[in-house]
């Protein structure tokens, strides 16, 4: 247990530090650093999906005015390591997915870049590919585990005697499709390559990442490169959802290009349609549920086998069924992952990787399973709520799902609620409710250090820590604050750059536990070093420590999602009225923008539910609807009433802020708390995403 | 994207000159569309004609009691105007149905109905398409379907005209002025996009160089009773799955006259002739509004796609018709 810090800043509802500055224009984005006399790289991507390119003729490019350079496999630089294909960038012939880097421009206008690369031309050996998934194919495998870490499989009891012998049983498949993150930003880095005498020359990135230190260290092993030659920058983050997580193919290709012409800066951005292809993306996933329940609903046993893909050049594993393993009481259970590997682009973390798809076919189950009881799907769950850890057999540090139920179900009107569906006709529209539950887990990364320096009458701490939009440049300081018992206004907390000390990546919504903790232990050092009335340019510096209730406990996030869907009846198409979400995450940090990350996790949701589809064409391994006009995520008028709630939660083991992170939860279980809605509202049950008005009225 | 002069003609006459003379030049209005186009490489004019201050930004009064539409009308002051609002509801409520706030100040009279179409395929040049690169294949075909023809496709081209201001202007009986290097001429509204056919890189009848100087609407007392009705895949900033432009006239429970032009659904605004044929004389039930939609289908052919085709397009086609004329009814029962 640890000892949580007196609240004075943390809880807060402050604004933004940032937010003058993004709301004027000032605010400075990786791809508009000031730097001079920039060149501009574009790309050209291979228009195969498998084969090697024979050939790439760059002369009409070359012969342009105003290119000064075209890399190709032949003459770009050959890397230090080339041990991950994802960011082997232009160092073999072969092509492992349709969009693969083949070749790149560089000119002194992004205008002249452009016509350059469409002036390449890449021939190809092409062979026959492969993009298609199904959970009926002959050659699925066992990864060795799923993101990040965990088993691929686990089982307790017997599922199939549980299934042969419960009264009540339920048997479906559950479908999610291919998604893609799309932030607001693209995927962009200015770079220069800066030759000095003796030290072997100098990389700086400007970057948009959720981790400078990730960046680097990456970028060190490929090129070979020690830590101090490299420096990657980052205030600044238009979204990142996970695709900005770990660097992809356009920041190695940035780098290779800047190294091509030394002492020029250059910029890359890719294009909203070459996201589609290099920046990651969620798998779809097939999900087999089973369930076995007595009559009164307690689960005797429950499975999920998961179907998913991954790049034949890289294994992802979405770990989509390990949700399933702490979230009901049963004695018998079972969760599994195939892989599928094909001739596709490269899988990666998107929002929530593993609850977020995982969390659909569950509670899509289980509301199919209270359909089958006769109970009320609130209830189904409470009944089902175990008192440990259902695998470990651990204590939970704290779990308050049943809270998060009773509140939603309060604030949304739940009770007397009539279960039948498809009877509720108003107005022209059938008129449905859902509920589903959510979880995430509370992680802390084990690297991240802070300073902490007293200088002019302040307080100024510095972290490599990144704010992709989240609230990192202003919770931080709040953190500080409470540990140093200084006023927050008194706190600055410098963050994205490698050249404050190493912070972790903002990632599994672990940022503000990570980066809070190594703030904590550095005041913790500050302290003991200069008491309470330090010197100008005192300074010290501390760094995460390892919890040890995370060997007693298992730690997560819960929550509760409530949806009204209104289905109209000529037309079939889906408006979401009202769409609530209470959780129990901890103490909140700072209400103004944790709201702002569930409401924003919420939204993401509802487009999961109602629109997001990425249609890869098996025809040619690519992504046809790879712009946001055919890539829908919703607008305003999708939704009316959205809501975040939560409860106040004590929880004395996760971390000095008694905080668990609020960035991802809010996606998990929206989808089947809306398809359950539709279903409810119509009658017809929604297995497969997203609800389109065609699958929840066929036939009209 | 390959560079492109830019010219600003002092009028009309000049502009039609100067894209008539060059094969690879082109107009430009409001851009809402064409930029996208040289951006995606799907177009690559040498010259850019800019007309956008070269024709008319009024709405005026026709003797016959219509209105002439400069072609330089954003659509935004389109939709707000009073008399569209008033006498052609359907087509305010198209504009305002279509793209977003930000567009719809930078969208055209002229350049709206000339908006290509989204096929996916089209917009990559990766992929082959007969309407972008003629004889190179239909990629669309068994691809992905959902937003195609399900009315007057051809084996060449699958496509749909994405335009929302279209639709309403076809059922309006709607005509089209035009500027072209030997004069003017007018066409109807109805005949100024076309039928893929075998020649899918065609859009409409207009010839190279001709411009769009007005569109002009002619007194319509029906119209006074008319409704856009969009379905879309999400709630706004969507192209239409499929749209009912219509109007309707109704009296003691029987329909007098309708005019219908469905988008969504083909290659060109399509306007409903059979439909309001099956309705006129008939009572102002949802069995007629049912049988006219069976009339005007009677030929729809969905298309297969790996992303389940557009099958759903036939019976959602009806049941948008059916709420629309349903509502539209309801109005002159109020009334």
């Amino acid at each position: 247990m640890t000892t949580t810090l007196e609240p004075r800043a943390i809880g807060r509802d402050l604004a933004r530090r940032d937010g003058g500055a993004k709301v004027r224009g000032t605010a400075v984005y990786a791809d508009e650093t000031p730097v001079a006399d920039p060149l501009f790289c574009r790309i050209v991507q291979a228009t195969v999906a498998r084969g090697r390119v024979t050939e790439v003729d760059t002369a009409d490019a070359s012969a342009l005015d105003g290119v000064v350079a075209v890399l190709t496999t032949a003459d770009a630089e050959r890397l230090a390591s080339t041990d991950d294909a994802e960011l082997a960038v232009l160092q073999g012939t072969g092509i492992g997915f349709r969009g693969q880097i083949v070749a790149a421009v560089l000119a002194g206008t992004d205008e002249v870049a452009r016509e350059a690369a469409d002036l390449v031309r890449v021939t190809y050996a092409e062979e026959e590919h492969d993009a298609r998934l199904s959970a009926d194919r002959d050659d699925l495998y066992t990864p060795e585990s799923v993101n990040p870490t965990y088993p691929p499989d686990t089982a307790e009891g017997d599922m199939a005697a549980a299934m042969a012998e419960a009264p009540v049983t339920l048997d479906r498949t559950y479908t999610t499709p291919m998604h893609h993150n799309n932030p607001m930003e693209p995927h962009a880095t200015t770079a220069l390559w800066e030759p000095r005498e003796g030290d072997g020359g100098h990389l700086t990135l400007w970057d948009s990442t959720q981790g400078v230190h990730p960046v680097r260290q990456t970028v060190t092993q490929i090129f070979g490169l020690e830590p101090e030659q490299v420096r990657v920058i980052c205030p600044f983050v238009g979204g990142g959802f996970g695709s900005k997580g770990t660097p992809h193919a356009n920041v190695v290709m940035a780098a290779l290009a800047a190294r091509a012409v030394p002492g020029r800066p250059v910029r890359l951005a890719l294009t909203r349609q070459q996201m589609f292809s290099l920046a990651g993306y969620r798998t779809p996933t097939i999900q087999r549920m089973q369930l076995a329940a007595e009559r009164d609903g307690r689960l005797r046993g429950i499975a999920i086998d998961v179907v998913e893909q991954t790049s034949r050049i890289k294994e992802f594993a979405e770990q989509t069924g390990v949700p399933t393993r702490n979230m009901y009481a049963a004695p018998n259970r079972r969760t599994t992952h195939r892989l599928a590997a094909l001739d596709v682009p490269v899988p990666s973390w998107m929002r929530a990787p593993g609850e977020c798809p995982g969390m659909f076919g569950p509670e899509v189950a289980m509301d199919e399973l209270a359909t089958a009881l006769g109970l009320d799907p609130v209830e189904l769950r409470i009944r089902n709520e175990p008192e440990v850890a259902p695998e470990t057999g651990k204590p939970f540090s704290s779990r308050n799902l049943v809270a998060c139920l009773r509140e939603g179900a309060e604030r949304f009107g739940w009770a007397g609620r009539d279960h039948r569906p498809g009877v509720r006709l108003e107005d022209g529209w059938w008129v449905g409710t859902g509920v589903a539950a959510s979880v995430y887990p509370t992680m802390r990364m084990p690297k991240s250090t802070a300073t902490v320096t007293y200088d002019g009458g302040r307080y100024v701490a510095r972290i490599g820590a990144a704010d992709l939009g989240t609230g990192a440049w202003t919770v931080l300081p709040q953190i500080a604050a409470d540990a140093l018992g200084a006023p927050v206004e008194d706190v600055d907390v410098l963050i994205g750059d490698t050249d404050h000390p190493e912070a972790s990546v903002a990632g599994g919504s672990s940022g503000t536990t990570t980066w809070g903790s190594a703030l904590v232990e550095a005041v913790r050092e500050f302290r003991d070093k200069y008491g309470d009335a330090p010197q100008d340019g005192d300074a010290a510096s501390g760094s995460v420590k390892p919890n040890p209730a995370e060997e007693e406990y298992v730690m997560s996030a819960f929550g509760a999602q409530f949806a009204e869907v209104r289905v109209h009846t000529d037309t079939g198409e889906v408006r979401v009225p009202r769409l609530y979400g209470v959780f129990a995450a901890g103490r909140i940090v700072n209400p103004r923008l944790a709201r702002s990350q569930f409401l924003g996790a919420m939204t993401m949701g509802l487009g999961m539910a109602l629109h997001e589809q990425s249609l890869l064409d098996p025809r040619t391994g690519h992504v046809v609807n790879h712009d946001l006009a055919e890539y829908h995520v919703p607008a305003n008028a999708d939704v009316d009433d959205l809501q975040a709630h939560w409860i106040d939660e004590d929880d004395p083991y996760v971390n000095a802020m008694g905080s668990k992170g609020v960035g991802e939860i809010g996606i998990v279980g929206t989808a089947a708390a809306v398809a359950n809605a539709a279903w409810h509202a119509t009658g017809v049950r929604l297995r497969d995403l997203p609800v389109t008005l065609d699958r929840v009225l066929p036939g009209r | 994207m390959r560079p492109f002069a830019y010219a600003t003609p002092p009028d009309a006459r000049e502009a039609v000159l100067a894209v008539a003379e060059r094969p690879d030049a082109t107009f430009l209005a409001g851009g809402t569309n064409l930029v996208d186009h040289l951006r995606l490489g799907v177009a690559a004019p040498g010259l850019l004609v800019d007309v956008t201050a070269l024709t008319s930004a009024e709405i005026d009064d026709l003797s016959d009691g219509g209105l002439r539409i400069g072609a330089a009308v954003r659509n935004s002051d389109l939709a707000a105007d009073r008399r569209v609002r008033a006498r052609y509801p359907v087509l305010a409520e198209a504009l305002l149905a279509g793209a977003s706030g930000q567009l719809r100040n930078m969208a055209t009279t002229g350049g709206n109905p000339l908006q290509r179409t989204r096929c996916v395929y089209f917009q990559d040049v990766t992929t082959p398409c007969n309407k972008r690169a003629p004889g190179s294949g239909c990629a669309a075909l068994g691809g992905a379907t959902r937003n195609h023809a399900v009315l007057g496709a051809s084996e060449h081209c699958i496509a749909t005209h994405p335009s929302d201001m279209a639709v309403a202007l076809a059922a309006l009986d709607a005509r089209v002025q035009v500027l072209g290097p030997d004069g003017e001429r007018e066409i109807p509204f109805t005949e100024l996009h076309t039928l893929p056919g075998d020649t899918p890189e065609r859009d409409t009848v207009l010839e190279h160089g001709e411009l769009i100087t007005a569109i002009d609407v002619p007194d319509l007392p029906i119209a006074t009773r008319s409704r856009y009705r969009k379905v879309r895949d999400r709630a706004s900033y969507a192209f239409a799955l499929v749209s009912v432009a219509a109007c309707l006239d109704v009296a003691g429970g029987e329909i007098r006259d309708a005019r219908i032009a469905l988008g969504g659904v083909a290659h060109k605004p399509w306007r409903a002739h059979r439909a309001e044929e099956a309705l006129r004389g008939a009572p102002a039930t949802d069995e007629s509004y049912r049988a006219a939609a069976a009339a005007e289908l009677a030929d729809a052919r969905p298309q297969e796609g790996f992303d389940g085709g557009n099958a759903f397009k036939i019976p959602l086609l009806t049941g948008t018709l059916v709420s629309t004329l349903r509502a539209l009814a309801g109005e002159e029962t109020r009334a």
